[in-house]
């Protein structure tokens, strides 16, 4: 019997193998329910074969799959029915109109010509509806997408590379349209290699490479794991006067970042740090924790895998 | 239905398409029978009735007695256009179902469709056959209109020389309604598991010519057959038709997998 607890999605040793391309290798990673969860990876890394197994799409060499306490291999036509999926670049029938394609998911999915109606409303596309979809520009055909896939109002959302292809601004938008899906305890799956997209509606994320789960948790838990030790951002009027902490005790590291980046053995060490600067002549114009953003911790990730590899 | 309810909606919103089908049906139905019965009809005596008279009495007595007219011409028109010309209500829906058919599932791969379809709820089976329909009522629909055109030509042309409106013979009848939709089907299942099969829409077109042609030789004999001798045999023609289509689709229903509709399948 499925719990509140149990995760949207829940992948266990999961092997994907195209001919002699091992598109997924023991995949393990939950999607828990009611949170954005990001697939983070590098293309080439996993994402979009993770999705066409969650819906049952594409059948799972060895392992077990779970969504919604239900096995898409088993369960497939009830797993799609409670699932939405927005595709890389996605693709309609152009010389349909937009109210057309959308009619015939409605149809599809069981849903009503008013839940298409609201659908395409919530993404602000309904003026558009007549047009063909042919004569859509990228964002139009990604709002289109996204009405289309929440038609059902599924309980699991797959995004795969909503944005691709996007200019910032509809990007942006469509991101924000993302977060309020989740605001409304919608399950959500976003695949993107582009870190920005994920930060600040990220509630877990799964960084992918090669087929595998590198790490997996929620952004603050992964920052502890992977960045433990305290970053604090450093500048002054008089720059060069910020040199003398690459010599002080207790700090480990300096990088100049736009500031200077000192990670620190631990913040007690702080009020000393600030008070033998200002000793030392700095006139300080800020100090300041650096909370990582999910670039930051992207790249320590990678690199603390690749030396784990090595 | 929903499937070939939005494939037949695309279909009939695309010129490029319907043109070029109406074209073809108005060439086979109208324009080619309209000249070649209007022609003969203006004959009389020439080498090419005298021909028709030599060859209707080399037919079987049950054909050669189903020759209606008095006069030769008359007798050479109700030939050409009861016998002649039957063969053109096969080529004709074949060949606008298959260019449809071809296209159908690989397409989906093409367009990037297929990746939503995949990911709904709709079936196989009925993604399967919501492209069987949208490719057979197309060829039918054509088929159905130019035969009434032609019905209509017949009729206006022979029809004075035979003492009236004469046309549809039972044969044809029965062709039209009996015997053509199976044999199309039949073409269909296979062109379809062959639209799943292959990576592109020309190669689906290549492939699809290899199934097609037999089929409309096969059926040219059987409608040619038909016609000239409208009696039960047409009809189990048509049953045996019906059953073999039957199987085919069951066996293209089952057989087609959610993964060739993305952009890869599972051998690649």
């Amino acid at each position: 019997m499925k719990s509140e607890m149990d995760p949207a999605i829940r992948f266990s040793a999961v092997t994907k193998v195209f001919g002699r391309i091992r598109a997924l290798e023991s995949l393990d990673f939950v999607a828990p329910t009611g949170a954005v969860t990001v697939l983070l990876g590098p293309n080439g890394a996993g994402k979009t074969t993770t999705i066409r197994l969650t819906t049952g799409a594409l059948v799972a060499d060895h392992g077990n799959i779970e969504v919604l306490g239900l096995h898409p291999k088993t369960d497939g036509d009830e797993v799609r029915r409670r699932t939405g999926v927005v595709a890389p670049k996605p693709a309609f029938y152009d010389q349909l109109t937009g109210w057309e394609n959308l009619q015939f998911a409605a149809r599809i999915f069981a849903a009503t010509d008013a839940a298409a109606h609201d659908a395409a409303g919530r993404f602000a596309i309904e003026d558009a509806l007549d047009q063909e979809v042919g004569g859509y520009s990228t964002g139009m055909r990604t709002r289109l997408a996204l009405a289309r896939a929440v038609i059902h109002d599924p309980e699991v959302l797959l995004l795969d590379e909503p944005t691709a292809g996007l200019d910032p601004e509809s990007a942006r938008s469509v991101l924000n349209l993302i977060a309020e899906l989740a605001s409304r305890g919608r399950s959500i799956v976003l695949c993107t290699h582009l870190l920005h997209e994920a930060e600040g509606i990220a509630d877990h994320v799964v960084l992918m490479s090669e087929g595998h789960a590198r790490a997996a948790g929620p952004p603050k838990e992964l920052a502890s794991r992977y960045m433990p030790d305290p970053i604090i951002i450093f500048d002054a009027e008089n720059r060069q006067s910020l040199n003398q902490l690459a010599d002080f005790e207790g700090v480990i590291n300096v990088q100049w970042n736009g500031g200077i980046h000192a990670t620190l053995k631990d913040l007690d060490r702080l009020p000393d740090l600030i008070a033998r600067l200002v000793d030392g002549g700095a006139r300080l114009t800020r100090v300041e924790p650096l909370v990582p953003t999910l670039e930051e911790l992207y790249f320590e990730m990678q690199r603390s895998h690749r030396e784990q590899d090595a | 239905m929903a499937m070939a309810g939005a494939d037949l909606r695309r279909l009939f919103k695309s010129k490029d398409y319907w043109i070029p089908l109406m074209l073809m049906a108005g060439l086979f139905f109208v324009v080619i029978p309209f000249f070649s019965l209007s022609m003969i009809g203006s004959l009389e005596n020439t080498q090419f009735v005298d021909q028709v008279t030599q060859i209707v009495g080399q037919l079987p007595d049950s054909v050669s007695r189903a020759v209606a007219g008095e006069t030769p011409t008359a007798r050479a028109s109700y030939v050409v256009a009861v016998f002649l010309l039957a063969p053109i209500a096969i080529i004709v829906p074949l060949t606008i179902s298959a260019a449809v058919g071809s296209n159908a599932i690989v397409g989906e791969r093409e367009r990037g469709t297929g990746e939503f379809l995949a990911h709904s709820p709709l079936k196989t089976s009925e993604i399967y056959l919501g492209k069987l329909i949208a490719s057979l009522v197309p060829g039918y629909l054509a088929t159905f209109v130019g035969f009434s055109l032609y019905a209509v030509i017949v009729n206006l042309t022979v029809g004075p020389s035979l003492g009236g409106w004469f046309f549809p013979t039972r044969g044809w009848l029965i062709l039209i309604v009996w015997v053509i939709p199976p044999f199309i089907a039949i073409a269909l299942s296979l062109i379809l598991r062959l639209s799943a099969r292959v990576r592109s829409a020309a190669a689906a077109q290549q492939a699809s010519s290899l199934v097609t042609l037999p089929i409309i030789i096969v059926s040219y004999a059987v409608a040619a057959g038909v016609v000239a001798s409208p009696g039960a045999s047409g009809l189990w023609i048509g049953a045996v038709a019906w059953v073999v289509a039957g199987l085919l689709i069951a066996r293209g229903a089952s057989t087609l997998k959610r993964d060739r509709l993305l952009g890869v399948a599972s051998e690649t």
